[in-house]
């Protein structure tokens, strides 16, 4: 069956096709003929951010949290370069997004017209693929297949760039199912490389499994066979920032987050293991830290679905490419046919180990005094909330790792954060595209007063479309990431890194018509969450902590795992002897 | 604030620099990459090579398959094993890229690249120009007085070795076309 329509409505009828029920967006010359489309139908909910970067970013919240791809349309020029750093934002954490942006009329381009960039040219490295469309019946193919590729192999943010008479002209609209594509990666392993690592399973004596973001990507199913291998191994797991709630955080096996502001246990069993597993993580630098003394005496297997993640930075003895829940799947039935067999003399040893090093409690911290601590924020939010239908967004800097250590994860896509890019202004707008796709849930962002005042505008977008997002501000008044490497690495010469001349945050979520709360009192704290939490519509949460609190454990840059920084509480008394080598 | 005593300076070097303890010899490889014939394919290739840092030393590309709509890039690279895997792994998950074949690992190849040298002089080196042409089975395709354009096909290599004989005969311009390069054998 073929259908003639224009262009802007072949844009419509795709995401419609595609199941797409959000769009976040901003309307601009280059796309008045696809809002015209968006104007005239119900089945697509558009969300007018504020600005661009917001648009991707709430797409990102949206993808991240359901597992779905994320929509965004823009307008040409302006639009897409703000949409850039969103972009670059999903590329790097892996993030199925499709990108609409408009373009100027085909016979216009190249030709400086008014708002016309080289949007193609601009996204090329940083989407996972970008079309310039040039023929009106090229569209609605090229529209599913982006979204094929968005979501199939490693996901990525995708990009269509769509010229005003294509939107404008009439063409034959082609179904998802008459769409041919060559686009098809390898989701099986290869069942001999499964087969060794199995094998290895067999007689490690302290083996560890290293997860990320991978096992969320691959969907619910991977995190559900992750689950059920530890279960049946009894292998410690940790995980990337990324992988958080891919195994729940009140798992027994579970030894909290690894890499440079990771746990103690974590980072010494990826030190000392003699069998890492990581499954669908990358051996990013803030994981690895110092290469040539990362986890030196250790087999690694990698199970990674892109090749290049595969020794890429660390030389792997188990390669294995394929899809975390397809690998996952295969290795279960392998290790289970060949008699469930693991080294339960060198495991118990190894958990002997384990507990010794969970026994340093490397989280401790006295909150004392009338300041509150930024962790202990962290801690009564957590207490407060984790019986919620609870998802977090954060943004970037000492307020995301505390988030990612204090915080406890139960299930996969429960925790959205900006991994790779480390994008501050990322978590407001992620919070909104989470509440988009989860009306009902507790919503909150982890945000730092810095990062947060870099898309506040947002909070236009929370309001309109009623969206009760809790905007968890730990106000240190301080660039506090940058101040902590600029103390411990520069002298402590604090170069622009004070946050001055802030907002009255109170004022200013009345200005927008929301609510807001300040709390300096540890005594008060509890309540005021409380507030937060059942005040029914956006809260914007302004919890002055200690201004110079630094973030432990930390691995410094270029420092190996077992060479962890740790936080006042459990040093005392740990430096001498053994603890020597910690700090 | 941490009561802690903190060591300045503690970053001696940066994860960023360093690398495992791959074999560090520098090798040249061939690297066929068929792709689908569509705009912006080779400046998804060449922004690879440029944004991660890999070297090209040379680089063909035109269509192969008009039916099917597929274009051959013939890339000439140099790195350590590790920087060739990566570049092929790279390369390989470029959505619109269907094959990446290592010729310099998958059996032996011949390699060929076309040249055309401007050589302008009088006298003795006139000749001599025309004498060693003649041994590099060199054409003339132009001719004035006191010019030549030679066409000359061949390795990299010998192309390589012409130039350093004609450069002190007068050698004005080169022109190469790049390396094309197959398999040998049936298939
Ligand atoms: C867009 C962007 N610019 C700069 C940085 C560098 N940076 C990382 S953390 C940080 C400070 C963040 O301050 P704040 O949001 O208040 O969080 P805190 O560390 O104080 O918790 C900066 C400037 C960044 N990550 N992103
Ligand atoms: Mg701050």
């Amino acid at each position: 069956m073929t259908k003639a329509m224009t262009g802007a409505k072949m844009v419509v009828q795709a995401l419609i096709d595609q199941g797409v029920e959000v769009v976040f967006g901003y309307p601009g010359g280059a796309v008045l003929p696809i809002y015209d489309e968006i104007f005239q139908q119900n089945s697509i909910t558009h969300v007018l951010v504020r600005h661009e970067q917001g648009a991707v970013h709430a797409a990102e919240g949206y993808a991240r949290s359901t597992g779905k791809p994320g929509v965004a349309l823009v307008t040409s020029g302006p639009g897409a370069t703000n949409a850039v750093t969103g972009l670059t934002d999903a590329l790097l954490d892996s993030i199925p997004l499709i990108v609409l942006t408009g373009q100027v009329p085909t016979f216009m381009i190249g030709s400086d017209a008014f708002q016309e960039a080289d949007t193609v040219g601009i996204t090329r490295p940083c989407t996972k693929h970008n079309w310039l469309i040039k023929e009106t019946d090229k569209l609605a193919a090229t529209l599913h297949e982006a979204f094929h590729v968005a979501t199939s192999g490693r996901p990525g943010p995708v990009l269509i760039d769509i010229p005003k008479d294509v939107q404008f002209a009439t063409g034959t609209y082609t179904e998802a199912k008459q769409v041919e594509t060559h686009y098809n990666p390898q989701v099986k392993g290869d069942i001999d490389a499964i087969t060794e690592l199995v094998k290895a399973m067999e007689t490690a004596k302290r083996p560890v499994f290293y997860t990320g973001g991978g096992v969320i990507n691959s969907g619910p199913q991977a995190s559900q066979l992750l689950r059920e291998l530890v279960a049946a191994t009894n292998f410690p797991i940790t995980s990337t920032l990324m992988g958080l709630g891919c195994y729940p955080a009140s798992g027994d096996n579970w030894l909290g987050m690894l890499g440079m502001h990771g746990l103690y246990e974590a980072n010494m069993a990826m030190h000392d293991c003699d069998l890492m597993i990581n499954i669908g993580a990358r051996f990013d630098d803030r994981i690895t830290g110092r290469l040539d003394a990362f986890s030196p005496g250790s087999k690694k297997a990698h199970i990674d679905i892109d090749a290049s993640s595969i020794n890429k930075v660390i030389h792997v003895d188990i390669p294995i490419l394929g899809d975390v829940a397809h690998v996952l799947e295969d290795l279960l039935n392998v290790w289970k046919s060949r008699g469930r067999k693991t080294n339960q003399e060198g495991l118990s040893n190894w958990w002997d180990q384990i507990n010794d090093w969970r026994a340093v409690k490397c989280l401790d911290f006295t909150q004392e005094g009338k300041i509150i601590k930024p962790q202990y924020a962290l801690q009564r939010l957590e207490e407060l909330t984790k019986k919620h239908d609870r998802y977090i967004t954060t943004e970037v800097g000492q307020h995301q790792m505390w988030a990612a250590q204090y915080l406890g994860f139960e299930d996969p896509n429960r925790w959205m954060t900006s991994g790779g890019l480390g994008t501050m202004g990322y978590g407001f707008p992620a919070s909104i595209g989470v509440q988009m796709a989860h009306p009902d849930a507790l919503v909150i962002n982890v945000a730092g007063e810095a990062s947060w005042l870099m898309n506040m505008q947002e909070l236009g977008t929370a309001m309109q479309f009623n969206l009760p997002v809790k905007q968890f501000i730990l106000n240190n008044e301080r660039l506090g990431m940058v101040r902590q490497w600029q103390q411990l690495l520069h002298g402590e010469r604090y170069s622009s890194s004070w946050s001055e001349s802030l907002p009255d945050f109170v004022k200013l979520a009345e200005a927008f018509g929301a609510k807001g709360i300040q709390c300096h009192d540890p005594d008060t704290l509890d309540d005021a969450i409380m507030e937060m939490i059942t005040h029914d519509g956006p809260v914007l949460f302004d919890c002055l902590v200690e201004k110079h609190e630094n973030c432990f454990p930390m691995i410094p840059s270029g420092k190996a795992h077992n060479e962890m920084l740790m936080g006042d509480a459990s040093t005392d008394g740990a430096i001498s002897g053994a603890g020597e080598a910690l700090v | 604030m941490s009561a802690l005593k903190i060591k300045k300076g503690a970053t001696s070097h940066s994860a960023y620099n360093l690398r495992p303890n791959y074999s560090d010899t520098v090798e040249r490889h061939t690297l066929a990459v068929l792709v689908e014939n569509e705009p912006g394919v080779l400046a998804r290739v060449i922004g690879l090579f440029s944004g991660r840092g890999y070297n090209i030393d040379s680089l063909t590309v035109a269509e192969v398959d008009h039916l099917g709509h597929r274009s051959r890039i013939t890339i000439v690279t140099n790195g350590t094993p590790q920087i060739i895997e990566q570049i092929k792994a790279q390369l390989g998950r470029i959505v619109d890229v269907h094959k990446v074949n290592d010729l310099t690992v998958e059996g032996s190849s011949v390699e060929r690249e076309l040249a055309l040298f401007k050589v302008s002089g009088k006298g003795e080196n006139r000749i001599e120009a025309v004498r060693l042409a003649d041994i590099f089975r060199a054409n003339v395709v132009d001719s004035t007085l006191e010019s030549f354009v030679f066409e000359i096909t061949g390795t990299p290599e010998k192309i390589d070795a012409f130039a350093e004989l004609m450069r002190p005969l007068g050698l004005q311009e080169i022109a190469r076309t790049g390396v094309a390069a197959l398999s040998r054998g049936a298939v």
